[in-house]
């Protein structure tokens, strides 16, 4: 993959509505046969840069090549790129046959490869006898299963994906998921993916593009962005983060909580402000005076397979991920090891993210849809 | 199916009386007529005499065909372009297209009188150039004229409500998938805009084909239509079973027609304006 040549390169992309900058200087590019991830809260520009990649919409300034040529002003109907859309856009008119077919028979294939190889894509998304069925008397999956036949038949390069899956429920989900992402190993073609859920961009993608505000955040594989995030936001938007105010005193020694702490970063300026951030997952939860750190528990949620506590240490709420039980108003220790804290230089974001003293479940969810 | 209850039966009895009174009422009174004589008993002579109609009936039909196909040529396109543009452009245009409907129908069809009249606002146009006077009115292009003029709005509003609906992502989907911007009109957005086309054209092809009054202005008596040979049975000849056995066979032929539109635009799809 890393050495596959770059299929789609996009060069300094900013486009503008109504005076308000929706992609700021967008640079990123994609290499051949990967499957590539725009995550990001809804509104960051990541369905806008699809756009501009298949050709619907124009940028007001940069470039998009395409295999080294320039495609700017080249429409929609010419690129090599397809678009599986959001709400299927399946042909209400056409059956499921017809619908896949679309595209071969713009390319004037003849009857019977048309038929071979619509049987041979309702195989792929194991839709097979599904052929003359109508629209409107599939499921949403079969539906989506459809898009996807229907992209696909046409050989694109590039499959552009956008959030295919938001429709769909949360089993039928993952199931898709792990059917896409082998459909794409399969066939080898570049997915270029946007979605909003964290969790779809780092289970499927190879590389993953945070996206906010208009502007790239981070590029990276999935394992990079949740270990090595550039920034606070990166941090809060992938996982749960713990982020606390620090300095850097010297290599490998940072205080927070009023606290100096070994760690294994280094490079900093001495005395150097930064984000530190910790996984509510890497602590451990100790006795209180064997702990590094102690404080009061404030809540306790059951998830599942681990409870979720919010602890108060001098007025800073954490979150810890433990299978141990505590109960509200105990007093705890935590332990973290040296390479479990992550040094970020501070931005734009610090400050904003990475403390739950305001932390609701419900309030999450409503922000993420 | 859920059961009636006692409110909705209250809630709908109204409705239900209505019905009776102005619908079924006259249908069947109008079949009454149809088969009985002046003194009230049962005949057939008066459907017997439609054959002497056959010309008439051809006539109009006709006659409403054109103004129809004239009407859709003329909507179709204006209807595209307006669900394409802006918002706040696509609402005054359609408040332009039925701001016509606010004034009577009468005045707006004799207001075409001092316009193609022989010393009519065109004509005095025309002279000013060295031109005419043209002879338009007692035509049957003004007749045509009058119907496609009186009944276009009804085809464009349903055309355009089906437009606008449309989810734009199916002529992006058709696009991405190598269609140019004629093969996707054809291929896709006229297929899902046939239930407006279909509605349009009852709307207009019914009351163009049934019309008296445009022809008896326009027409100026030139142009017979059925409609006019109907009113006179009732108003003038006051043979009200003849005119009853004309109505009804009218009435046969439309709906046969609208039967062969359905058949050929039958699609079971929701986007469609239920009239």
């Amino acid at each position: 993959m890393k050495n596959n040549p770059v299929i789609i390169d996009l060069k300094n992309i900013s486009v503008s509505f109504d005076n308000q900058k929706i992609l700021n200087n967008i640079n990123l590019y994609i290499r051949d046969g990967e499957f590539i991830t725009l995550l990001g809260p809804s509104g960051c520009g990541k369905t806008t840069t699809l756009r501009i990649i298949a050709g619907f919409l124009q940028q007001d300034s940069g470039d998009v090549i395409f295999e080294g040529k320039n495609i700017n002003g080249v429409p929609a109907y010419k690129r090599q790129v397809n678009t599986i859309f959001q709400r299927y856009a399946l042909f209400p008119h056409l059956n499921v046959y017809e619908n896949i077919a679309f595209g071969l028979r713009l390319k004037k294939m003849k009857e019977k490869d048309i038929q071979q190889k619509v049987k041979e894509m309702l195989a792929l998304v194991n839709l097979s006898g599904f052929g003359s069925r109508k629209i409107d008397s599939l499921s949403g999956g079969q539906q989506q299963r459809v898009a996807i036949a229907r992209a696909l038949a046409v050989e694109p390069r590039v499959v552009l994906l956008d959030e295919p899956l938001g429709a769909l429920d949360l089993k039928l989900r993952k199931d898709m998921q792990v059917e896409l992402k082998n459909i794409q190993q399969k066939l080898g073609i570049t997915f270029i993916y946007v979605t909003h859920d964290q969790e779809e961009a780092l289970s499927m993608s190879d590389t993953v593009v945070v996206m906010n505000n208009g502007e790239i955040q981070q590029i990276g594989t999935p394992l990079d962005v949740y270990n090595e995030p550039k920034n606070a936001f990166v941090a809060d938007f992938i996982g749960e983060s713990n982020i606390l105010d620090g300095i850097m005193h010297e290599d490998f020694s940072v205080e927070f909580s009023s606290i100096s702490f070994k760690c294994v970063d280094k490079g900093f300026k001495k005395d150097e402000p930064v984000d530190v951030v910790i996984r509510p997952e890497d602590i451990d939860v100790v006795a209180p005076d064997m702990g590094m750190l102690k404080g009061e528990v404030t809540s306790v949620t059951f998830k599942g397979v681990h409870y979720e506590i919010i602890v108060d240490i001098d007025g800073f709420k954490w979150m810890i991920q433990t299978t141990q039980k505590s109960e509200v108003g105990d007093v705890i220790g935590i332990s973290i090891k040296p390479d479990e804290m992550h040094i970020m230089k501070k931005s734009e974001y610090s400050g904003l993210y990475g403390d739950y003293s305001s932390f609701s479940d419900e309030f999450d969810e409503l922000s993420e849809t | 199916m859920k059961k009636t209850t006692l409110l909705q039966k209250i809630i709908n009895a109204p409705y239900l009386l209505w019905s009776a009174l102005f619908i079924i009422a006259p249908m069947i009174m109008v079949i009454y007529y149809a088969f009985t004589d002046s003194a009230g008993n049962p005949t057939f002579d008066n459907i017997m005499q439609i054959g002497d109609y056959a010309s008439t009936f051809m006539l109009s039909i006709s006659y409403g065909a054109v103004a129809t196909v004239i009407c859709l040529i003329i909507a179709y396109p204006f209807a595209y372009f307006l669900a394409q543009s802006g918002v706040s452009f696509q609402r005054m245009s359609v408040m332009l297209v039925m701001l016509p409907m606010w004034m009577s129908f009468l005045i707006r069809t004799y207001s075409w009188l001092t316009i193609l009249g022989e010393s009519g606002v065109l004509n005095r146009i025309f002279g000013l150039v060295g031109l005419g006077p043209f002879h338009m009115l007692n035509t049957g292009a003004a007749v045509i004229l009058g119907m496609v003029y009186n009944y276009l709005p009804y085809m464009i509003l349903p055309i355009y409500t089906v437009m606008a609906k449309m989810d734009n992502s199916l002529v992006e989907a058709a696009q991405d998938l190598g269609s140019s911007k004629l093969h996707c009109l054809r291929r896709v957005i006229i297929p899902l805009s046939v239930p407006g086309i279909a509605s349009g054209i009852t709307m207009v092809f019914v009351p163009s084909v049934s019309t008296f009054y445009i022809t008896q202005k326009l027409g100026g008596g030139q142009i017979t239509l059925i409609g006019d040979v109907i009113e006179a049975q009732f108003q003038s000849a006051y043979n009200y079973n003849l005119g009853a056995a004309l109505s009804l066979v009218l009435m046969v032929m439309i709906l046969i027609c609208l039967g062969v539109l359905n058949y050929f635009t039958d699609s079971d799809d929701d986007g469609g304006v239920v009239i």
